[in-house]
């Protein structure tokens, strides 16, 4: 199989859009938060905390949408105490993040061993199934591609555009990115900038958390601990990379996506025989570095990026 | 409500608040171990013991402290200049790459002069591996902490496949470690018999260095005021560059030498196992510490035996292991929003 | 104006006490606003004005005392139900998003924050609508980075028209404006006025509360020291109010200009942001003189700081030190070659807020003996020096071993005074030296600056305060968009005349073609 082929293959097609899902959840929650001035490095762990807690409501017995539902809670649970801790105290958003990180992965390890104490190999449950779109899943290529995914696929694509909407033609949409380029401005206008912030911070780590429940509902079907393995790190290079806009990040999804697929099929040609395939697996991580430098000259970060707002401060 | 400082906080303030911040933790850890069915009570002298309830459990609380030192004492130095060196992880791994690499019969010397070369070797391949991330930072203002953290996830994969290919261990039976060290490159024992190696001696004396160099050197002084207002030590004609470099090269030895005192002195050879997250504890520890230098030698220790405790602990009651990262992560948290306090008031109108 | 007696209350502060701590920043201030009346706020930096203004727009919650707006209680500590009750206020710092355009930056918190969209046309009507009839010209679509600061000025009073405000406050509104500029904004306000606006004017500038009000409130140390109708004072009697003594203007004496000490010949640098660079700046220091630079912020003057402080090096052009020629140009060959620098924001440039008096004394000098020797401190020569500096400079302060955030601004400048001068400095370069001080620290800096001066020295003072540069130079240059204006002697131009200049009108023919 050479890389023509491996590029005209519906399953290439489909992989590479199944490995963006999660990316873009997340992608989406950290852009929401970087948009209002926060960073948030609680993202990995969030991650990690979506995922388990969405798997582990439906191992419990609730249907699929639930624990999406559960997982998402969970995400913005930790995402209050990022949000209460950088915003109103405005804290260290570096050590916040981490520890917010620290701790939610903790916490997923902790429950899980809690709750099963003597499996070796983690329980599976039935996960979303692909839903296939009449019609359009019949075109060739495209079809199995893109039309062939997981509802919570399409609900991704569906949040670009809604997340896209919300930020250029909402009220909340503009006070958000004040509050992100100088929250002076929000607080002049009559609104409250911890309420934006908090909100921001408390609904992106939402998302961040359906980007990890992705991998145990959709992608997987169990919870392994170190599944997320970086990806939130990763997310946070993909913001930067699409210079704080939903659309361009999406791209940068799909592309760091396609890669990451990419690699795992080049493992399977004569090359994969010559190069160790840790190689290969580093390339997600090398990408998003380069990504980074890449966009360190042009991009247009938001002004007021982990600049703490104390209200009335001149 | 909004943040006042305090121009000169009370003794009650700057004693009373960690204090609270500490009690909170350990009244979550009562809880968790509710949750699992066991006594806090029980559960919380089940770790105190398993942390320092015997000679041998005291020792092993030691010997976990010395990498956290290490690597406490990377991010302290870091964290003082505004660096968000993160990568402790991999520039730990780096050093104990060139450990194994001189020495399993690479350099033909005898002990005493082998361990120092090897300590070298490993600081300055720590040192070289932040500097990539620091100069990314200040020539084209790529955020450190991002890069820092994927560089570990590069790093383990690297270490994986020299694991499985050029260090694989011949004798290994298939299990990915490197061969073993050889006796001279080993670091000794403090006291023959005890199970404690001069690694740990190491560990102090460069928190002892490196307190030496913040209070009393012109590049302390320099670090100092870089992290606290790079502006005004840019206009005073500080280097700030360059301050960055230097204070890179620092962390990212001290971070590196973790890897060689660990490969070194206790473990004999590198496995991917090496390290259970000691750079990212390093930021606990350092954190707890408010990034003083011999601090760290005291949050280390602390933190160490809550680990070692909460293990043998885990084994006697049956809450899980995972409860010590928990009261770890809770203990970082609460101490930074105690810090805030005491030269804060909340003022809700 | 006339005055309005018996003219409808609009707005009453009624005993309005604030605290920060032991300061008392307001101390019981009552008083009131009548419809179509414009009065002037007076007071000398940190009298109170601002903190007083932030009370009544929500910013800040008064300790004690109440606000009425149009006979209703306003409830305290939120901008929200000021903005509800008829108050706008311009913000001296102007709270805009650059990011955004004028209009989404004027539609920001008008409507629900969860309706499902903007309604831009009909705002955008409303906002061409206000514009015309108050004569603020901006472009609704134009994005706010890329707007100049006065037409920045011109949204921030659109958001407030926007919002049907009847009470306008304005904090220190010609801060950043020139002299034409600033009778465009008083037509603005007078246009408000015979609408039926209100106005409360913040300044300490006498001659634009002349020029505007119709009646003075003199602030002084959080308290109103006075109240008058403008037409029954002039600016003698304000600022005696407004001091509580009389002023003394410095005293320069006559000098012959000494040698050349730094020559600038077609210097170049790079522009920032909106600012521009240097564009082709001729300047010769000359001992025993000092060149006051006047100039509308944001014109350049930040370039000419930075470029002779060492931050920042020339893309063309000649620079010459006498003798030394400057090599490479950086902070350190500054200092090395002489040049003692005051920065203009001493908290953010000047000073580390967490270092205590003796490690910020020896910020430049750290490097050098006594305070170091071969990379070790030496603690003991360090502190010396800081009480050195205290007592010759008279800093009131704890010790030299407190944090020098504990500091009032004049004594923080005190310290950075003493810094700069006491290395024996032959060129110093003082950039808004006396910006926020009480009139006590501005004495004590201006005649520093002059007994300097008589010493030898060469003093490039730059300053946005026109009176200031006025009084303390024997040359004066203006600052237009990285332009120098030709030398003007003492005396050889009025405020007018230079006000012109400001405005970038005569550089056409001369810098420009150069």
């Amino acid at each position: 199989m050479d890389l023509l082929d491996i590029l005209l293959s519906a399953t290439f097609w489909a992989a590479v859009i199944r490995i963006a899902s999660p990316l873009i959840f997340a992608t989406l929650g950290e852009l929401i938060c970087e948009r209002a001035g926060v960073l948030n490095l609680g993202i990995e762990g969030i991650m990690v905390i979506g995922a388990f807690a969405g798997w582990m409501a439906v191992y419990l017995g609730t249907g699929l949408w639930v624990g999406v539902g559960v997982a998402m809670l969970a995400g913005m649970l930790f995402g209050l105490l990022h949000a209460t801790l950088t915003v109103p105290f405005g804290l260290s958003q570096h050590v916040v993040g981490l520890g917010v990180t620290l701790l939610a992965t903790a916490t997923a390890s902790f429950a899980y061993r809690l709750s099963l104490p003597e499996v070796t190999s983690p329980p599976k449950i039935t996960p979303f199934q692909p839903w296939e779109i009449p019609v359009l899943s019949d075109i060739p290529l495209l079809g199995p591609a893109l039309f062939s995914q997981t509802a919570l696929t399409y609900l991704a694509f569906i949040l670009v555009i809604v997340v896209s909407l919300i930020l250029y033609r909402t009220p909340l949409g503009l006070a958000l990115r004040a509050a992100g380029e100088n929250p002076a401005s929000v607080e002049a206008q009559g609104l409250s900038v911890t309420a934006i912030r908090m909100g921001a911070v408390i609904v992106g780590s939402g998302l961040m958390a359906i980007g990890g429940a992705f991998l145990t509902m959709s992608a997987f079907s169990s919870f392994f601990f170190e599944m997320v393995n970086g990806r939130g790190w990763i997310c946070i290079a993909l913001v930067v990379f699409g210079a704080w806009r939903p659309g361009k990040a999406l791209l940068g999804a799909l592309l760091f996506a396609g890669f990451d697929a990419l690699q795992v099929r080049l493992q399977q040609t004569p090359m994969g025989a010559v190069v160790p395939y840790q190689v290969f697996l580093m390339v997600p991580y090398v990408l998003s570095i380069l990504a980074l430098i890449l966009m360190s000259r042009r991009a247009e970060v938001p002004a007021a990026l982990m600049v703490p707002f104390n209200k009335g401060e001149r | 409500m909004r943040l006042e400082p305090i121009p000169n906080p009370t003794a009650l303030r700057r004693f009373g608040l960690p204090a609270g911040a500490l009690a909170l933790t350990v009244l979550i850890a009562s809880a968790l171990a509710l949750l699992a069915g066991a006594n806090p009570f029980a559960t919380l002298g089940l770790i105190l013991k398993g942390a320092a309830g015997s000679k041998f459990a005291l020792l092993e609380t030691l010997n976990r402290a010395t990498p956290l030192i290490f690597t406490g004492l990377a991010v302290a130095v870091a964290f003082r200049a505004k660096l968000w060196n993160i990568g402790a992880e991999a520039q730990l791994y780096g050093g104990a790459i060139v450990t194994v690499l001189l020495g399993t019969g690479a350099l033909p010397l005898p002990s005493a002069l082998l361990i120092p070369v090897i300590a070298v070797a490993a600081m300055l391949t720590g040192a070289l591996i932040l500097l990539g991330p620091v100069l990314m930072k200040t020539r084209l203002g790529v955020d450190e902490v991002v890069t820092t953290l994927l560089f570990n996830f590069i790093m383990l994969l690297f270490v994986s496949y020299l694991l499985e290919g050029p260090m694989k261990d011949p004798m290994g039976m298939g299990w990915p470690k490197s061969p073993a060290l050889d006796k001279a490159a080993r670091l000794p024992r403090i006291v023959e018999g005890l199970r404690l190696h001069w690694g740990f001696a190491l560990a102090i004396l460069s928190a002892l260095a490196v307190w030496v160099i913040q209070t009393r050197t012109t590049l302390g002084y320099e670090i100092r005021a870089v992290g606290l207002n790079a502006e005004a030590a840019r206009f005073a004609g500080i280097p700030v560059g360059k301050v960055m470099v230097k204070t890179a090269l620092l962390s990212g030895g001290l971070a590196a030498l973790a890897g060689f005192s660990e490969v070194a002195g206790l473990k004999g050879n590198l496995t991917l196992d090496l390290s259970p997250g000691f750079g990212y504890t390093g930021i606990i520890v350092a954190m707890l510490a408010l990034l003083n230098p011999l601090g760290v030698v005291i949050s280390a220790i602390f933190v160490a035996g809550v680990f070692v405790g909460a293990d043998s602990m885990s084994r006697a009651a049956g809450v899980p292991t995972y409860i010590a990262d928990i009261l770890m992560a809770t203990a970082l948290l609460t101490m930074v929003l105690a810090l805030k306090l005491t030269t804060t008031r909340i003022r809700w109108r | 104006m006339v005055g309005r007696e018996g003219a409808e209350v609009v707005l009453r502060l009624d005993g309005i006490t604030k605290r920060f701590g032991p300061l008392v920043a307001n101390n019981a201030i009552s008083f009131d606003l009548k419809k179509g009346e414009v009065i002037a706020l007076l007071g000398e930096n940190g009298a109170g004005k601002t903190t007083l203004m932030n009370i009544l727009f929500g910013h800040y919650t008064a300790d004690e005392g109440a606000v009425e707006v149009f006979g209703q209680p306003l409830p305290p500590g939120h901008p929200r139900a000021a903005l509800a009750a008829g108050v706008g206020m311009v913000h001296q710092h102007f709270t805009l998003a650059d990011n955004m355009t004028v209009l989404e930056n004027i539609l920001l918190g008008t409507g629900s924050l969860l309706s499902n969209r903007l309604n831009a046309r009909a705002a955008k009507a409303k906002v061409q609508k206000l514009s015309a009839d108050f004569g603020l010209s901006v472009h609704p679509d134009a994005k706010v980075g890329t707007l100049s600061v006065g037409e920045r000025q011109r949204v921030e009073i659109l958001k407030a028209l926007y919002r049907d405000a009847r009470i306008l406050i304005l904090d220190e509104p010609t801060a950043v404006l020139t002299p034409q500029e600033t009778t465009a904004l008083f037509d603005t306000l007078r246009k408000a006025v015979a609408l039926g606006l209100s106005i409360i004017f913040i300044s300490h500038k006498l001659n634009e509360v002349m020029a505007i009000s119709s009646r003075v409130l003199v602030l002084r140390h959080g308290k109103l020291v006075g109240e008058v109708a403008t037409s029954d004072t002039d600016r003698h009697k304000l600022a005696e109010m407004m001091v509580g003594a009389e002023i003394t203007a410095p005293k320069l004496a006559e000098r012959a200009p000494g040698a050349a000490l730094m020559t600038l010949s077609g210097i170049r640098t790079a522009p920032r942001g909106n600012a521009p660079g240097l564009a082709g700046v001729d300047l010769t220091l000359r001992a025993g003189q000092i060149i006051g630079l006047a100039g509308v912020s944001g014109n350049g003057q930040s370039a000419l700081a930075d470029l002779i402080g060492g931050l920042e090096v020339p893309t063309s052009g000649q620079m010459e030190l006498h003798p030394a020629r400057s090599g490479d140009w950086s902070p350190r060959a500054a200092l090395a070659a002489g040049i003692a620098r005051i920065p203009e924001d001493r908290h953010k440039t000047g000073t580390v807020a967490d270092f205590s008096l003796t490690e910020n004394a020896v910020l430049e000098s750290y490097e050098n003996a006594p305070y170091s020797r071969k990379g070790w401190m030496d603690w003991s020569a360090a502190e010396g020096f800081a009480r050195k500096i205290i007592e010759t400079y008279d800093v009131r302060c704890p010790g030299p071993g407190a944090a020098i955030r504990l500091l009032s601004g004049g004594n923080m400048q005190k310290l950075i005074l003493g810094r700069a001068l006491e290395a024996g400095p032959k060129i110093i370069l003082a950039n808004q030296p006396v910006r926020g001080l009480d009139i006590g620290a501005v004495t004590f800096v201006h005649n520093r600056l002059i007994a300097a001066r008589d010493a030898g020295a060469a003093v490039l003072l730059i300053s946005e305060d026109l009176d200031e540069v006025m009084a303390l130079s024997d040359v004066i240059h203006v600052i237009y968009e990285g332009h120098l204006s030709p030398a003007f002697p003492r005396g050889s131009k009025t405020p007018a005349e230079l006000g012109v200049w400001m405005a970038g009108q005569g550089f056409e023919g001369g810098a420009d073609a150069a």
